[in-house]
């Protein structure tokens, strides 16, 4: 199962190595990982999808994590209310003619150009991964040159719902 | 949580190199030993060492390995951190097997080791070396210091990680430059370690859950490992289990946690455990873990350890709780804590009376057994010897293999901290310099390193040490002529190809002794060993005794690899 762990780390050398080293010695398996800074200096925020096998496996990963010296809180958040979202930049070959056709095709994506050459175009997308996947999908058959994906960074609503209607976190 | 650290570094107005300022930290955190070996990038280290009259002592090994061996020696029976002090590059790289090997066994280490100059770091300089990238996995936390100023703090701070908690090594890496540097520097040693926050009493819920299943159950048994040791709990755990009558096995690195010769002891369990041990585990319906980690060898298969029994399971950390077997009580706590909490409880003395009786007939109808030979001498008969010329009162060091499964037998560890082996890692070459830390420790104590004639050959440059320093370490080779239990694997389940096992060629270890002005012996009947061994302890100084052991025996009982913890072979004759 796919689950969605969010970390707040000390921001000291080494860190990000510390953990992900962490995580390839215990054999996880990570789908992404993105890492920037929180609203406290010093304080970095980091987002992973994982996949696990199961529940035991998933309570390892919380407590390997929760071991770290540098990690102050670990947060399984994938079945709260939460807003996660990824970038992705997308190089297509394009033509004259079949550029105003990829336009149309992002547009429902809200989806932005914000490099065009002779031969291509470069697509912005945001949002959960299983739309930027759904745009990728679309734009393929233009050929795409060149993709890169910031991995999901999330955090929790502001509100969460009193009675447990949330969905399962999908990819 | 802010932490006060135990003393002000004082000096905050001198001029002092970064080197002193080392020196000024470790007399803070209260070091009298240092174990090391010196090199290009820790020579302003040695410099301040060298003009420093601080109240320690510098012990150089003649190997970085058998210095490291030597501080976990140290800290095994001390429970103090062991103080590694080595230089870049191989100096460092060379200390690596030891901090594995303290990780594994959550011993405390502070390992500082030198680097070249920051300006110089990343280029490959002379013996460079990314010694926090190849030592991330095996500490539990490492520094490279970046500011001379930083040094006070993250010596306080690397002496707080590795001793509290679940104990690790902590590896400190200190540019030249840095060491060299000279400051005025106001220093701060507080520090502030929000993601560090050991749980250290237990939940009160967690005990009444498990009082009450206490109260309920038929067949109890304890767990002992070496949490309990850590935690310097062995009386409350004798008290605890001979309060309610409950019989204690313990793991390899929980001997001496309850008295081998204690009314409870079952003795060790695990892959070469005593049957009444293993059995009590497997058909247990409460099974109380203090502070072991449920290693592989100790629980066979999985899918056969303590299949009847409701787990409860008492540690320090979260992370062994729940990693390899399915816990149902757990109690995140120092195991002195968690035991002063059940001794306080209110547990209704359970009804164990036929439970006891079925282990005591275990125990009676399957105890450890040997072979007696007429020729060479039968290993365990050895180590019976060794027990009762040392009283049972000696700290016993081991390497890995079938000499430490014969020591773990057949020597009663009545008191903590008195047996000093290679759990985890199972290092081979751990034991003479971990002995030689042991003896630097507790001078007057007698202390006995059991090695094989192989991992011996690993380590015995310290003699050179121990002729330097006149230490009475009692060496005591079980020589096989043999990796003895590689061999022991090749014949139960390699049709007996001793692949690399056997060696073609040994040393006299009587002259390599003599050659370090070491006394040597060699017994070869065991009609010779008493009068030897009485000799060899009455010796004032290092001896070595090279015992030819009969080659063929093997370590029984045994639970093959794979089998479960009830499915031991040799059990009996």
């Amino acid at each position: 199962m796919k689950r969605i762990i969010t970390a707040t780390v000390q921001n000291r050398g080494g860190v990000l190595n510390r953990i992900t080293g962490m995580l390839h010695k215990r054999q996880f398996n990570i789908d992404s990982i993105s890492v920037g800074s929180s609203e406290i200096e010093g304080i970095s925020k980091m987002t992973f999808v994982v996949e696990v096998s199961d529940r035991q496996k998933l309570e390892q990963l919380t407590k390997q994590l929760n071991k770290q010296i540098d990690v102050i809180k670990v947060s399984d958040i994938t079945e709260k209310a939460i807003v996660a979202r990824e970038l992705a930049l997308i190089k297509v070959g394009s033509s004259s003619q079949s550029r105003s056709e990829i336009q149309g095709i992002i547009q429902p994506f809200r989806a932005s150009i914000i490099d065009v050459s002779r031969d291509s175009l470069a697509i912005q997308v945001t949002g959960k991964p299983d739309k930027v996947d759904a745009l990728i999908t679309l734009l393929r058959p233009y050929g795409i040159k060149e993709l890169t994906r910031t991995g999901v960074t999330a955090f929790l609503r502001g509100q969460q719902p009193q009675v447990s209607e949330m969905n399962a976190f999908t990819v | 949580m802010r932490v006060e650290a135990k003393q002000e570094v004082e000096g905050t107005n001198k001029v002092m190199t970064g080197a002193d300022l080392l020196i000024e930290s470790l007399v803070a955190e209260g070091v009298d030993t240092i174990f090391g070996y010196p090199g290009g990038a820790v020579l302003p280290i040695y410099d301040a060492i060298y003009r420093s009259e601080a109240p320690f002592e510098h012990v150089l090994f003649r190997h970085e390995q058998g210095s490291i061996h030597a501080a976990e020696g140290y800290a095994r029976v001390t429970g103090k951190p062991g103080v590694v002090l080595a230089t870049s590059g191989p100096g460092a790289t060379n200390l690596i097997t030891g901090i594995a090997d303290a990780m594994m066994d959550s011993l405390p280490l502070v390992v500082f080791t030198g680097q070249v100059a920051r300006g110089v770091i990343g280029t490959d300089a002379f013996q460079e070396s990314d010694i926090l990238g190849i030592t991330t996995p095996i500490t539990k936390y490492n520094y490279q210091v970046k500011q001379i100023d930083d040094l006070p703090r993250i010596i306080s701070e690397a002496f707080h990680i590795a001793t509290t908690g679940r104990p690790g090594p902590v590896v400190v890496d200190i540019p030249k430059d840095i060491s060299a540097d000279l400051t005025t520097g106001d220093f701060d040693n507080h520090f502030d370690l929000p993601g560090y926050q050991p749980t250290e009493k237990p939940n009160p819920l967690q005990i009444v859950k498990l009082a009450e299943a206490l109260g309920r159950a038929k067949r109890p048994v304890i767990l002992a490992g070496a949490g309990v040791l850590f935690a310097d709990a062995a009386e409350e755990l004798k008290e605890f289990a001979e309060r309610y009558d409950l019989p204690v096995a313990t793991t390899l690195l929980g001997l001496g946690s309850y008295p081998g010769t204690g009314s409870q002891a079952l003795g060790m369990a695990g892959m070469h455990g005593t049957y009444a041990a293993n059995m009590a585990i497997y058909e247990s319906d409460l099974l109380i873990n203090i502070g072991a980690r449920f290693d592989d060898r100790l629980t066979g298969n999985l899918e056969h350890f303590a299949i009847h029994a409701k787990v409860a399971h008492i540690d320090i950390d979260p992370a062994e709780i729940g990693k390899n077997i399915k816990t149902d009580i757990p109690v995140v706590a120092d195991a002195k804590e968690a035991l002063l909490a059940l001794l306080s409880a209110d547990i209704t003395q359970p009804d164990i009376t036929a439970w006891n009786e079925k282990i005591a007939s275990n125990q009676q109808a399957f105890p450890l057994w040997y072979e007696r030979s007429d020729q060479l001498l039968s290993p365990q008969w050895l180590l019976e010897q060794i027990y009762k010329e040392t009283s049972g009162k000696a700290i016993v060091t081991t390497d890995v293999g079938q000499h430490q499964m014969w020591a773990a037998q057949f020597y009663a560890f009545d008191k903590p901290n008195r047996w000093v082996t290679s759990g985890g890692l199972g290092t081979m070459g751990f034991g003479f310099p971990a002995a030689v830390g042991a003896q630097l420790a507790c001078p007057d104590d007698t202390v006995v390193a059991v090695v094989g004639d192989g991992g011996f050959q690993m380590t015995f440059q310290e003699l050179a040490v121990v002729r330097e320093r006149n230490l009475s370490v009692k060496v005591l080779i079980v020589n096989n002529e043999a990796l003895g239990m590689v061999k022991q694997w090749q014949g139960s389940f390699y049709e007996g190809r001793y692949s690399e096992s056997l060696f073609g060629f040994n040393p006299d270890f009587v002259k390599l002794a003599d050659s370090f002005g070491v006394r040597g012996m060699q017994i070869t009947k065991e009609a010779d060993l008493p009068a030897a061994l009485a000799e060899a302890f009455a010796y004032d100084g290092p001896v070595v005794i090279d015992c030819r052991v009969v080659k063929q025996t093997a370590v029984y009982p045994m639970i093959a690899p794979g089998k479960g913890i009830h499915e031991m072979i040799g059990v009996t004759k």
